[in-house]
């Protein structure tokens, strides 16, 4: 009797440990793969200037001026273009934990919600509007950006619930349509009233309304604070861990979770158990969208970055990332944060490299390959199952014996 | 109006030959959502050969021929990972692909500005910097229409994807694997090959496909922006095509249209006299997709197979 009891227990706490071991995994071989393209681009780079450098001296260069920077770029008390490493790290964490969110919620739901780039971007819109023409206070216009990802994330909902249109295909359309037409509405040809024409940007919020601004936050070490005085790290980064641990909780401790995750789990098995398919995928949806606009809000209430309509030519990164994000937590809520801080470790990092030979993007490139390793990580989660399981069944297989 | 059918012929050869790429694809039963990385590749590794060759100072008719089938080569190349995935490791294609695309883009502008050797990640290829081969080697005029060899391939490739999956054994071969994968098994088909050599089809034709966008008609790309959404309109062409050669060579035209107005609505008088936006042109292939999505969804005949991987063990 107790070991039947226990069987199904080790059984949760071995999946546990393997997702999370496989995401580690991913996470070694990305940044292995990221170190080997940054020795060949330090060697191509070498090999130009026409010197001969040994191997040693090679991977000295790329270790110093390059993936040590991509390793504790993230943790830098200097600046660089961006700002403070630590306060850039801490700020973009803050939307990528939503946008993550927001791409885990659907995956729990059985949908896969590629369209977080356009909801943010809808979501970015309408907390500048709320900020810079009707100067809302922070938390309208959060509400705000909020409501403004939803629509967009209704929408495909709709169209899969009701036109039998996968979600995938009309959320990547509604990203495409989503820039367009915030650019356009941002622009309205150089008399938008939330456009600038002397920084063909959007207005700084902290000129326009500085109540629309997040409050910030410091931490009391030294005179001046952790942070210093001129720029300091908002409260987005909290709000988000909430938000992260209210997900958990209505996806594992409700009854409207349940449904939503019996939905993606067995559509016409939920049908049969009386529940709403239609309006759970809709709803799904309503939510993944609300939260990737969140994210937009928290990022863009920040004040540390405006919207430049003439230059925003492709989708926000931090939209696809939220992909990375939710596959490396294994679409765990709580494992999105500490997801989405490596994530925004490694892009703050990349910044801090020596740009003249390593292009930051090549961050990008690991957190490329760490989804790419994501989507057959089930066969890292087995092998690491099997690996735990062995001693179990070495235990029946003995006590078949003592029966025997 | 020769300038509408210049663009519109244009951007339907490059919808025409990733719409096809995605095709081959899918009826062997492996989405390719990873159409839009493939083109950046494809248009990346096109871009850096013109350039070598013009260095190099090769004849004109072979540079052109040989950097066409580099882009097909690089796009197979690339295209391989998708298909290592997703029939090899059984991995989910949708997330594959995404992943290949991110990857892409972000490799496209590290080479580029190591090319570079400045933070810009945009190569120039125009007559202005390549005195041998350059863009504009590409085209060729008829009377006062501007045409493309890009248009020429894509119409070979039509007549060929048609040939090949109605009339030769691969081609029905390859529709079995996306339909009925055991039953293709069962009669002795390999499945697992034919899905690499649909895959590897729709590297070759989206690679050329991506550099059929970027090269005939600018002379200069900037790689951050990718291929700006085309290989996902490709997608849309393709569903709307029902997966048939005809259909798609049909909607492509028909989306090409739309993708033309926005390069050239300011030079046509009643468009102008509208005084939109360019960006509502830009948005208009993608919501003329949504549109007609959302009335031909229901009855849509996609791959019965498609997105689910094959594993010889399971029935």
């Amino acid at each position: 009797m107790a070991e039947k009891n226990r069987a199904p227990r080790l059984g949760n706490s071995a999946d546990g440990v393997s997702s999370l071991l496989a995401s580690l995994t991913c996470i070694l071989m990305g940044l292995v793969i990221g170190f080997l393209a940054l020795l060949i681009l330090g060697w191509i780079t070498l090999a130009q200037d026409g010197n001969t450098v040994s191997f040693g001296e090679m991977l000295g260069k790329t270790w110093n001026s390059g993936f040590k920077a991509i390793l504790s770029g993230g943790f830098y008390k200097t600046a660089n273009a961006m700002g403070m490493g630590v306060r850039t790290e801490i700020l973009q964490a803050a939307p990528l934990i939503m946008t993550g969110l927001s791409v885990a919620f659907a995956f729990k739901t059985g949908l896969f919600n590629i369209g977080a780039a356009g909801q943010y971007t809808v979501g970015a819109y309408f907390a500048l509007f709320g900020a810079i023409v009707l100067k809302l206070p922070w938390w309208a216009c959060l509400l705000a950006s909020a409501i403004g990802g939803a629509i967009w994330g209704a929408i495909p909902g709709f169209f899969k619930a009701y036109l039998n249109v996968n979600e995938v295909i009309t959320a990547i359309m509604f990203n495409w349509i989503g820039l367009y037409g915030v650019n356009t509405l941002i622009y309205q040809g150089g008399s938008g009233p939330m456009y600038n024409t002397n920084t063909t940007k959007t207005y700084t919020i902290k000129q326009v309304s500085p109540d629309s601004l997040l409050p910030t936050f410091n931490i009391p070490i030294g005179d001046k604070g952790y942070f210093g005085k001129m720029f300091l790290p908002t409260i987005g980064i909290f709000i988000a861990i909430a938000v992260a641990v209210l997900i958990w909780v209505v996806l594992n401790k409700t009854v409207f979770g349940y449904e939503l995750k019996a939905c993606g789990f067995n559509k016409n098995a939920a049908k049969y158990a009386g529940i709403n398919d239609r309006k759970n995928i809709i709803l799904s949806m309503t939510i993944a969208g609300a939260l990737a606009g969140l994210g937009a809000g928290l990022f863009y209430l920040s004040g540390s970055k405006e919207w430049e309509p003439l230059v925003s030519t492709s989708l926000p990164a931090t939209g696809f990332n939220g992909i990375s994000v939710a596959l490396l937590a294994s679409s765990n809520p709580i494992g999105c944060i500490f997801s989405a801080i490596f994530i925004s470790h490694i892009t703050v990092g990349g910044g801090f490299m020596d740009a003249g030979i390593f292009p930051s993007e090549v961050s990008s490139i690991i957190s490329g390959v760490v989804i790419y390793l994501c989507a057959f990580s089930l066969l890292f989660r087995s092998g690491i199952r099997k690996f735990f399981a062995r001693e179990p069944k070495k235990a029946a297989g003995k006590g078949k014996e003592a029966d025997a | 109006m020769w300038l509408l059918l210049k663009y519109t012929l244009l951007y339907a050869s490059v919808l025409a030959l990733v719409a096809l790429g995605g095709m081959f694809s899918e009826r062997s039963g492996i989405i390719n959502i990873a159409l839009e990385g493939i083109m950046v590749i494809g248009g990346l590794m096109g871009v850096v050969a013109i350039n070598l060759f013009n260095a190099a100072g090769i004849p004109v008719v072979l540079g052109v021929i040989l950097t066409i089938l580099i882009s097909g080569a690089a796009g197979m190349l690339y295209s391989s990972l998708l298909a290592f995935s997703a029939v090899n490791l059984k991995a989910d294609q949708t997330i594959g692909g995404t992943a290949l695309n991110l990857l892409a883009t972000a490799l496209a502008v590290v080479i580029a500005k190591r090319i570079n050797g400045s933070d810009s990640p945009k190569i120039s290829y125009n007559s202005t910097t390549n005195k041998v081969l350059s863009n504009l080697n590409f085209s060729f005029q008829i009377g006062p229409l501007t045409l493309n060899w890009f248009i020429v391939v894509a119409l070979a490739a039509l007549v060929a994807a048609w040939f090949i999956l109605y009339r030769t054994r691969f081609g029905m071969r390859l529709m079995a694997c996306g339909e009925h994968p055991q039953a293709a098994d069962s009669v002795g088909i390999n499945v697992y090959k034919m899905r690499w050599c649909g895959v590897l089809i729709s590297g070759l034709l989206g690679g050329i496909g991506g550099m059929a966008y970027i090269v005939p008609a600018v002379g200069d790309w900037n790689f951050e922006i990718g291929v700006a959404g085309m290989g996902f309109l490709a997608l849309a062409v393709m569903i709307f095509g029902q997966w048939k050669p005809a259909g798609i060579a049909a909607a492509a035209l028909f989306f090409a249209v739309f993708r033309a107005m926005a390069n050239i609505f300011d030079s046509i008088g009643f468009l102008n006299a509208l005084n939109w936006p360019k960006e509502i042109y830009n948005m208009m292939p993608f919501l003329a997709s949504m549109v007609v999505l959302a009335f031909t969804s229901k009855k849509s005949r996609a791959p019965k197979a498609e997105g689910v991987p094959y594993d010889k063990g399971s029935r």
